[in-house]
């Protein structure tokens, strides 16, 4: 040990490792760990090892999840949901309440253990993951206490089938856990199979708190115990990780009708505009793809940066990277800790000499001995290096620059995901605009990977759908009953014979593409309603998105108030017209269409977003924002009704629509089609597409441009093989696929902000303020 | 003895489009704190530094010179000498004394024969607000009483009026006016208010030839913070980078524990580097801030905690 004198001359950090013994005692004592289920541990089986990334050192055998395994943990969650989703919602609360309680009580503990089974810094255990589990379950025993009052009509889904990533192990825990539980549902959730361990301390917790047996499981394992549980009877099916591995999963659960949110890798851009605080931003960097070893999903990796100030931002960023220090995780001073495993080492270190072979240039970044990589950055880099594509999940930021706002929104939005996104300007009109440009679920103005249990995480794209925290993740976990009918299966297409000769003058049918009259692009027809009528295909539906994508800027760019004007004129020309629907839908369908009309007409300024109480100082603001190109499968009855049901909130709130009417009676929207054109409606908001139902449904969902399908043709016996083939489909896109249950189509029921919701996805926007410094007193909103 | 900073031409280029985000400041200030930690051999050493870096400070309306002498004993032997051998440190002293400038005469007195300056506040120390001739006078009368430093006081209306160019004429003048004596600009930030402010000020006393940028009097609403010394350390650095020339760093008024000394060293490191760990670059204007390093050093030694009346008084 050097003497003081020396120290004083060399002013060295010198050693500061946090202390570990209780969690190695805690280790010894429980020996092999076995599953979680129905309140208890059971007894061992087949084990592996689960270990120190920073050591390689063996800290505990847990067992190796079975396929019974996971069939009984669900059995258990199947008995105890009955009880816990009955149960008043204050008394889920005050278990909820014992578990934040008793976590801060133990949260020493519970970060050492964490970081020993991960290799993340003890100061990022300690600062940010547990003090974030503890605001968690704070945040939802306010839920499961409010729910009756704040989500009438709503209740559980059942048992939740949760999978979680090794790098954010007890926060997604307690991501999936809390509001599952405050909702009333049950859980079997498995951990990864790098970092079992705080999952299982966390079952030691639920059982202190004396949580009913079978509400919160836990079965440990790899992949396979994963895609038991995936094909086990769950109502649901929450994941976080790889889009790869969700992918699996969207497949694997396409057509069983369960529930599924994806929470999925990302690419995420930080931009950096000219007039940002540059020191401020390099920290963002810091905090941004240096936090955590860069395995974060929202990791800000893409840095683009103003070229007009991209040199001094670099020297700075090489400034602050070489102030970095890697190390033990256990010590306090680390900011960079271990790499999970020696797999994703070598995953990251491929894809770093791809990226050079590539011709990028590697700055920083080195291995170094055992499961460790320097922070870096890749310089030089063009839009298609494989460095700048793939997520590469380790401390590696990609570095370039743009010229112009529009440029960076373009750049920034030139991924194939769409998770987070940073942006760095003191100008408040410039830092607004890009965070509505950038197209994804949570964009920090001034700031990176702030997280709190009250706004909304996640993506869209390849980064996944569903949002986890808030008033949203909630929702997410919780279902309004309707009064569920069958749908009628369409008939067999029939194909139409030579034109029949008719009275007056022909009445020809068209598509309606872009607002125009369009004949099919296969120049065939079908025979309905006495009718023919045009026998769309792919490259119709091809056609129709691209004239939706088209118009997304004009009709968005109108704001609610402008397309509430044009959802009443519909109303007005609907009810002027309603003759021409005779015989193709009932006047109650045209009736409870032009209410529906004013109805949305009405929301359309008023489905709004919310600051939520996120942190004191922040600015955090949740808005709904319309998808973009919507894909809708029409219900077969109702053909009006049941049609705009699913027309009119997606254009309310700023959609542009793909949608394919009833097969069997295609009339009425085919007439409808003529309104929308002397409606003002602009040409592409409302595209119809006839033709065989569950074709063209498929081809939506194999179409990249499509941002969100509803398929309204029921998910019963007999129902549902045109929607497993959609959802099958939806899977290798990763559009998000909603099912709204057929119902009276010209009833209250369908409608509302269930419909609204579903035609949105919510962006939270972190904006921290402040003009002084703490201490010299600001207001808080 | 580095190269002392000889000031430049007035640049207003170099920090008028300076943008500074004080959420993110606060942030920064608030992790890097908790990102490093000093045990045992190495935070007594640290402690130790900050005794080395410290200007001791008496700066009150009922100063007399014996006090002034009480504090130049503490200076020159600020630590028990025992336990300073116990750890194996055989001389420490302060980074300076500072006074008025009437007691400038009796802190020399006191310190005859060591190396530990005598520093002075001028320019109508705390507010600054007299006429700039007597001002500068000031500044002669502290160096005709034998001032090694002096800390001046910067026009705090020149900075929230906007008035860069002003204020760097004043502060050229007192500059010319403090010769060969090491000048430090006191900011008193707790006043400029915004982080941007305090940027821009920093950036014109350097250019004007301060030798230190210095937080604070001591005497505004709030002293020496972090989020405050980080705005000014990074100017300090950008001013390195453009000339080449090293400004020196004091906080002072806000730092009172022995948690404080080390959470600011960890700042001067992480931002500046180890040079700005040596009293030529960096000092603490404090007062009771020795104090409480003491006892953190007498416990590591002793393996008890001392109560006051058992370390000297200052």
């Amino acid at each position: 040990m050097p003497k003081v004198s020396e120290i004083m001359e060399s002013m060295e950090y010198g050693p500061a490792p946090e202390d570990a013994s209780a969690v190695r005692d805690w280790l010894r004592e429980r020996g092999r760990f076995g599953h979680f289920i129905a309140g208890r541990f059971t007894r061992p089986g087949e084990t592996f090892a689960s270990r120190d990334p920073s050591t390689g050192e063996d800290l505990a055998q847990v067992t190796q999840g079975t396929a019974r395994d996971v069939m009984k943990a669900v059995r258990a969650a199947r008995r105890a949901q009955r009880g816990w989703g009955a149960m008043p919602g204050h008394d889920r609360a005050r278990f909820l309440y014992a578990i934040a309680r008793t976590i801060q009580k133990r949260e020493r503990f519970l970060a050492v253990l964490e970081t020993l089974d991960n290799g993340k810094p003890i100061r990022e255990s300690r600062d940010i993951d547990v003090p974030l589990v503890v605001r968690h379950f704070y945040h939802h025993a306010g839920w499961a206490e409010l729910a009756e009052t704040e989500f009438p009509g709503h209740g559980p889904l059942g048992v939740c089938g949760q999978i979680i990533p090794w790098n954010f192990p007890l926060l997604m825990l307690a991501w999936k856990v809390a509001p599952a539980l405050a909702a009333g549902n049950t859980v079997v959730l498995k951990p990864a199979e790098y970092t079992p361990l705080t999952a299982l301390a966390f079952a030691e917790i639920c059982a202190h708190v004396g949580l009913p047996a079978g509400v919160v499981n836990i079965v440990t394992g790899d992949g396979q115990t994963g895609a038991a549980l995936v094909s086990a009877p769950v109502d649901k099916i929450a994941f976080t990780g790889s889009t790869e591995v969700g992918r699996g999963i969207a497949r694997a659960v396409a057509g069983s009708g369960k529930r599924l949110t994806l929470e999925l890798g990302g690419k995420s851009p930080f931009v950096v505009m000219e007039d940002a605080d540059l020191d401020a931003a390099v920290e963002g960097v810091v905090e941004g793809v240096w936090f955590n070893q860069g395995e974060v999903c929202c990791a800000g990796s893409r840095i683009l940066v103003a070229e007009s100030v991209a040199a001094r931002f670099e020297a700075l960023l090489r400034a602050r990277m070489d102030k970095l220090r890697l190390g033990a995780p256990l010590d306090k001073s680390t900011d960079v800790g271990a790499i999970i495993d020696p797999v994703q080492k070598d995953r990251i270190l491929r894809i770093l000499d791809r990226a050079t072979a590539a011709g990028a240039e590697l700055v920083g970044g080195a291995p170094g001995k055992g499961c460790f990589i320097a922070p870096g950055y890749l310089r030089n880099i063009a839009p298609a290096n494989p460095g700048m594509i793939e997520e590469i999940f380790g401390p590696i930021a990609t570095l370039s620059t743009f010229r112009t706002p529009d440029e960076a929104a373009d750049l920034a939005n030139n991924t194939r995901y769409g998770l987070a996104a940073s942006v760095w300007s003191e100008s408040a009109a410039v830092a607004t605009d890009m965070a509505a440009r950038i197209k994804a679920g949570v964009v920090w103005v001034n700031c990176a990977n702030l997280f709190d249990a009250a706004a909304p995480f996640g993506g869209m794209r390849d980064s996944g759908y569903g949002r986890e925290g808030g008033r949203e993740g909630m929702l997410d976990y919780l279902a309004a009953p309707v009064a569920a009918l069958r749908d009628p299966v369409p008939a067999d297409i029939a194909p139409a014979e030579a034109s029949e000769e008719s009275a007056g003058i022909d009445r020809t049918v068209k598509l309606y593409i872009g607002g125009a009259q369009k004949r099919p692009d296969g120049g065939a027809s079908y025979a309905a309603q006495d009718a023919l009528i045009p026998l769309g295909n792919r490259k119709d539906i091809r056609n129709a998105v691209e004239a939706a994508g088209s118009v997304l800027a004009k009709w968005q760019g109108l704001g609610g108030h402008g397309r509430a004007q044009v959802l009443y004129f519909l109303a007005e020309n609907l009810a002027q017209r309603r003759g021409e629907f005779a015989g193709f839908a009932s006047p109650a369908e045209v009736d409870a269409t032009i209410r529906r009309c004013f109805f949305y007409a009405g929301f359309a300024d008023k489905y709004d977003g919310a600051t939520v109480s996120a942190k004191p100082g922040h600015l955090c603001h949740v808005q709904p924002e319309p998808h973009g190109v919507m894909g809708l499968v029409a219900p077969t009855a109702a053909p009006l009704a049941g049609f705009m049901a699913l027309v009119l909130p997606a254009i309310a709130m700023g959609n542009a629509v793909v949608a394919i009417p009833s097969q069997d009676r295609p009339m009425a929207a085919l007439t409808l089609a003529q309104v929308l054109a002397c409606s003002d409606v602009p040409g592409g908001v409302v595209n119809i597409v006839t033709g065989p139902r569950d074709a063209l449904a498929a081809a939506l969902a194999a179409h990249d441009g499509v941002s969100a399908i509803w398929h309204a043709g029921g998910n019963g016996p007999g129902q549902g093989e045109g929607l497993a083939e959609v959802q099958r489909a939806a899977a290798e896109t990763l559009i998000p696929v909603w099912t709204p249950e057929p119902r009276d189509w010209t009833d209250a029921q369908a409608q509302g902000r269930e419909f609204l919701r579903a035609a949105s996805r919510s962006k939270s926007i972190w904006l921290p303020y402040g003009a002084l410094p703490a201490g010299a007193g600001s207001a808080a909103y | 003895m580095e190269r002392r900073n000889p000031g430049t031409d007035f640049r207003l280029d170099w920090f008028e489009g300076i943008q500074v985000n004080t959420p993110a400041a606060e942030r920064r200030a608030a992790s890097l704190t908790a990102r490093r930690s000093l045990k045992k051999e190495w935070q007594v050493a640290w402690l130790l530094n900050a005794v080395r870096c410290i200007d001791l400070t008496t700066l009150s309306g009922d100063d007399t010179p014996d006090r002034v002498a009480r504090l130049c004993a503490k200076a020159r032997q600020p630590v028990d000498a025992g336990q300073l051998a116990a750890l194996g440190v055989d001389h420490l002293t302060v980074g300076a004394v500072c006074v008025y400038p009437t007691m400038v005469a009796a802190a020399k007195r006191a310190l005859a024969g060591t190396a530990v300056p005598v520093a002075s506040v001028a320019t109508g120390f705390p507010a600054g607000l007299m006429p700039l001739d007597l001002r500068l006078a000031e500044i002669r009368y502290a160096l005709d009483q034998g001032a090694d430093e002096i800390d001046i006081v910067i026009s705090r209306a020149l900075v929230l009026r906007g008035e860069w160019a002003a204020l760097y004429d004043e502060i050229c003048d007192m500059r010319e006016a403090c010769g060969h004596a090491r000048m430090k600009a006191i900011l008193a930030t707790g006043e400029l208010k915004t982080l941007g402010h305090v940027a821009k000020a920093s950036h014109v006393a350097m250019q004007a030839g301060a030798d230190f940028i210095k937080t604070s009097t001591g005497k505004e609403p709030v002293n020496a913070t972090l989020p405050v010394s980080l705005v000014m350390l990074r100017a300090i650095r950008d001013y390195r980078d453009r000339t080449g020339f090293a400004v020196g760093f004091k906080p002072a008024g806000g730092l009172k524990t022995a948690r404080d000394a080390l959470n600011w060293q960890v700042l001067m490191a992480e931002e500046l580097g180890r040079d700005w760990l040596r009293p030529e670059l960096f000092r603490i204007g404090a007062s009771s801030l020795l104090g409480d390093i003491e006892r953190q050093i007498s416990h590591h030694v002793t393996g008890r905690y001392a109560a006051a009346h058992r370390l000297a008084a200052g």
